[in-house]
């Protein structure tokens, strides 16, 4: 038992911590947590920060070296997530957890050589096509299209909650081939270029203000070169994600973040002869938001450590994923407590507390517990097949 | 980074889950919770004869020397067992404290006899006020002679009625820090002065008020300096905190495995209950809990063992635990229905052991507060 990251972890810490010290913008303080990555300047800023990781070697670190990686160990790739994840700085992203482990265990060697190689640079901003406007949790029922016709298939249907809306070059999406069988078994994996004709992206603007997008597809020619892993068997390979050592300890780092903030503010900021934390019922919530954080610290950690000695923690990371989000969301309540009328005043705003980044995290953070299994289904997944409990 | 057992910790857990199966069925623990001695000798001999009662002591003193995280990994099974008897109070709240702050000779006259189960040892620290720290050290010591005069009463005593030796914190002196001016003594149970009464407590464990007149100690009953005893209550809590993370840890897997295996075999509106997502969302709930409760409890077990400071760590332990604790009593008897609360079914006996663990060396509030100091100031 060893509850301590090893001496070249804590030096890797610094490291990193340097880099982005001096990679991120100077005013990032005033920013972090506001940025839009997909609004032109934010878009452009993720992709270059991306590629700058990318160079250090860090942004597919986990990856075999073969494939562009360095085979580092969960250890070590959760100390780089958790502290770009703590600085709100861009990172891996879609193309490094999904595309690129899905083409790592299903693509051809062609695929793998050209496509792994982007990824591994950060060549492209991706998107994803997975949820449509009628089918969300209930994936497998996805309705979109996807007709051979030579050469190619034609693609007819839409995707949405996504980001192609933020200068996505490409889009890994789940579409139907084959519509006799059961939902489940029809279902095929493709990389879509975003410059292909008959695609439309549209803005679904948000209550926070960002957006996220939906995009239709009118008879869009894809090349057959660009389906991953066998037709109709794309639920198994978009499912069945291979997981470098994913810890979810970003989880961990934007909540540790936002603790810090409110422990920060709430001493800081005087109230009627005292500090916020002074105030009814404030100290004591925060207390219990901070002994929650510390609780789920290791509950990530916990996961990269049992990756590191070859296990697959499955239970554990489907509960990270109830934990995390969930509390975060709880934190945000807390936070806007602690503002009291000024709460409502939002990012730009004259007189908003802590540049309106607790208003505007609170609404943004709904989507925690809804994006990538809502909690719910994640209970079911505890329940089920951590548990042992009968299918319902 | 780590957050297993170790070999030998492993070896010791799954011995102790067989011999507990064994020794320890659960008509033994519901006759125990009526017994007025409320555990049998033959049993505390055998638990001597497997090792548990000179675990963490060194070689010297006829122990085998294992860390915390071991004594932990024990009292999980411990918990899950529902082991009546005063192992945690004898080994772990008077044994260790001995050997951390005692002289070598009462190391020597009492370590021993601890490691092989002919002495039961029982801490008195809690007084009427209900206080945790050393502030509630009300009892009075004055020094007559070379020794001491123990005026006061101690209450939630452990097996007082099977006990050889109180391990007692009494004042002798008052300064600004209440610390200062505390003495721990080593009284011998039958020393003159001493009347105990039963007290009835959740866990149908036997608990005492101890009352102490004129009873006078002598100087070898003195544990570490006059007045300076101040640490040794820090000590013995942190010890004490983290033990009661441990046996709650024990102690909520056992409730969600019961509600777990429950769900799966009762059957109502035609199928298993645990079928239906509302109670399986309970259980997640519960697996959550008992997730954090687990690596939270190692790591200030792990720091206590590694000699490093673990205040902060005790503190955010037994806030979480103890409040976990409760959030899955809650949900494993509303998965039950009727059954879950009726004594011959097994989970109330966690219910009961739990309740009483959670306010044991510092509740969830009095945790909380305390990391609110170390974190938020």
């Amino acid at each position: 038992m060893d509850f301590r990251f090893a001496p070249e972890e804590e030096a890797f810490r610094k490291e990193v911590e340097g880099f982005l010290r001096k990679e991120l913008p100077s005013d990032w303080e005033e920013r972090e947590g506001l940025v839009d990555f997909e609004e032109p300047e934010g878009a452009a800023f993720a992709r270059d920060f991306r590629r700058r990781l990318a160079r250090q070697g860090w942004l597919t670190m986990a990856w075999p070296k073969e494939y562009g990686g360095q085979a580092a160990s969960p250890m070590r790739q959760l100390v780089f997530r958790e502290v770009g994840s703590y600085w709100g700085a861009p990172g891996a992203d879609n193309s490094v957890n999904q595309v690129g482990p899905i083409i790592i265990m299903h693509g051809t060697e062609e695929q793998k050589k050209h496509w792994l190689t982007g990824i591994s640079e950060a060549r492209w901003v991706w998107a994803q096509g997975y949820s449509e406007p009628g089918h969300g949790s209930d994936l497998a029922s996805l309705e979109t299209r996807a007709v051979e016709d030579g050469d190619d298939f034609v693609i007819n249907g839409s995707k949405i909650w996504n980001g192609a809306h933020g200068n996505a070059d490409m889009m890994f999406l789940l579409a139907r081939t084959n519509t006799e069988v059961r939902k489940h078994r029809g279902i095929s994996f493709f990389l879509l270029d975003m410059k292909t004709q008959g695609i439309t992206v549209t803005k679904v603007p948000m209550m926070w203000g960002k957006s996220r997008a939906l995009v239709t597809f009118d008879d869009v020619r894809l090349p057959k070169a660009n389906i991953v892993g066998e037709k109709d068997m794309g639920w198994y390979v978009g499912a069945a994600l291979l997981d470098f050592e994913r810890s979810g300890v970003e989880r961990y780092g934007r909540q540790k973040r936002l603790v810090d903030m409110l422990v920060k503010y709430g001493r800081e900021t005087r109230y009627d002869g005292g500090t916020v934390l002074d105030r009814p019922g404030i100290k004591r919530e925060l207390v219990d938001c901070y002994i929650e954080t510390e609780a789920l610290r290791w509950v990530c950690y916990n996961i990269a450590s049992l990756q590191s000695q070859g296990q697959v923690p499955n239970k554990e990371a489907s509960i990270c994923k109830i934990f995390g989000p969930e509390l975060l969301q709880r934190t945000y309540r807390l936070g806007l407590r602690m503002l009291g009328p000024l709460a409502q005043l939002e990012p730009g705003s004259k007189w908003a507390p802590l540049r309106g980044r607790i208003e505007n995290g609170y609404l943004d953070n709904f989507g925690r517990t809804v994006g990538g299994g809502t909690s719910e289904v994640n209970r079911n997944v505890i329940a089920m097949r951590g548990l042992g409990l009968p299918r319902g | 980074m780590d957050f297993g057992l170790n070999e030998v910790q492993k070896m010791v857990q799954s011995s102790a889950k067989e011999f507990l199966a064994r020794e320890c069925p659960k008509s033994y623990v519901r006759a125990m919770e009526k017994d007025e001695k409320g555990f049998t000798t033959e049993l505390w001999q055998k638990i001597a004869d497997v090792g548990w009662l000179r675990l963490p002591f060194p070689e010297k003193y006829g122990g085998d020397g294992q860390d915390f995280v071991t004594l932990c990994a024990l009292l999980e099974e411990v918990a899950k067992a529902c082991l009546p008897g005063p192992y945690l109070s004898t080994v772990g709240l008077c044994g260790i404290p001995i050997l951390e702050f005692g002289s070598e000779g009462l190391k020597q006259e009492h370590l021993p006899k601890i490691a092989s189960g002919q002495r039961i040892m029982s801490l008195a620290l809690t007084e009427p006020n209900g206080r945790y720290d050393a502030a509630g050290v009300e009892m009075r010591a004055t020094q007559a002679g070379a020794g001491f005069d123990l005026n006061g009463t101690k209450i939630l005593v452990p097996y007082a009625n099977s006990a050889d030796y109180f391990v007692v914190a009494a004042r002798t002196g008052a300064g600004r820090d209440p610390g200062v001016g505390v003495t721990w003594l080593v009284v011998p149970a039958k020393a003159r002065g001493i009347t105990m009464t039963p007290l009835r407590s959740i866990a149908w464990d036997r608990q005492y008020e101890v009352v102490f007149k004129n009873v006078y100690v002598g100087p070898e009953g003195l544990l570490g300096g006059v007045g300076q005893g101040g640490k040794i209550v820090d000590r013995v809590l942190l010890l004490g905190a983290t033990a009661s993370s441990a046996l709650i840890l024990g102690g909520i897997q056992a409730a969600l495995d019961i509600t777990v295996e429950y769900l799966k075999n009762r059957i109502a509106f035609g199928r298993p209950i645990g079928s239906f997502q509302a109670l399986q969302h309970h259980c997640a709930n519960m697996a959550r809990d008992v997730e954090g409760a687990r690596h939270i409890t190692y790591s200030a077990a792990w720091r206590i063992a590694e000699g490093l400071t673990a205040e902060r760590e005790v503190v955010l332990a037994k806030a979480f635990v103890s409040a976990a604790s409760q959030r899955i009593t809650v949900l494993s008897h509303q998965s039950h229905g009727a059954i879950g609360f009726t004594t011959e079914y097994d989970l109330q006996l966690y219910t009961r052991r739990n309740k009483a663990y959670e306010v044991t060396f510092g509740d969830v509030d009095y945790c909380a507060e305390k990391v609110a100091e170390l974190a938020l100031r």
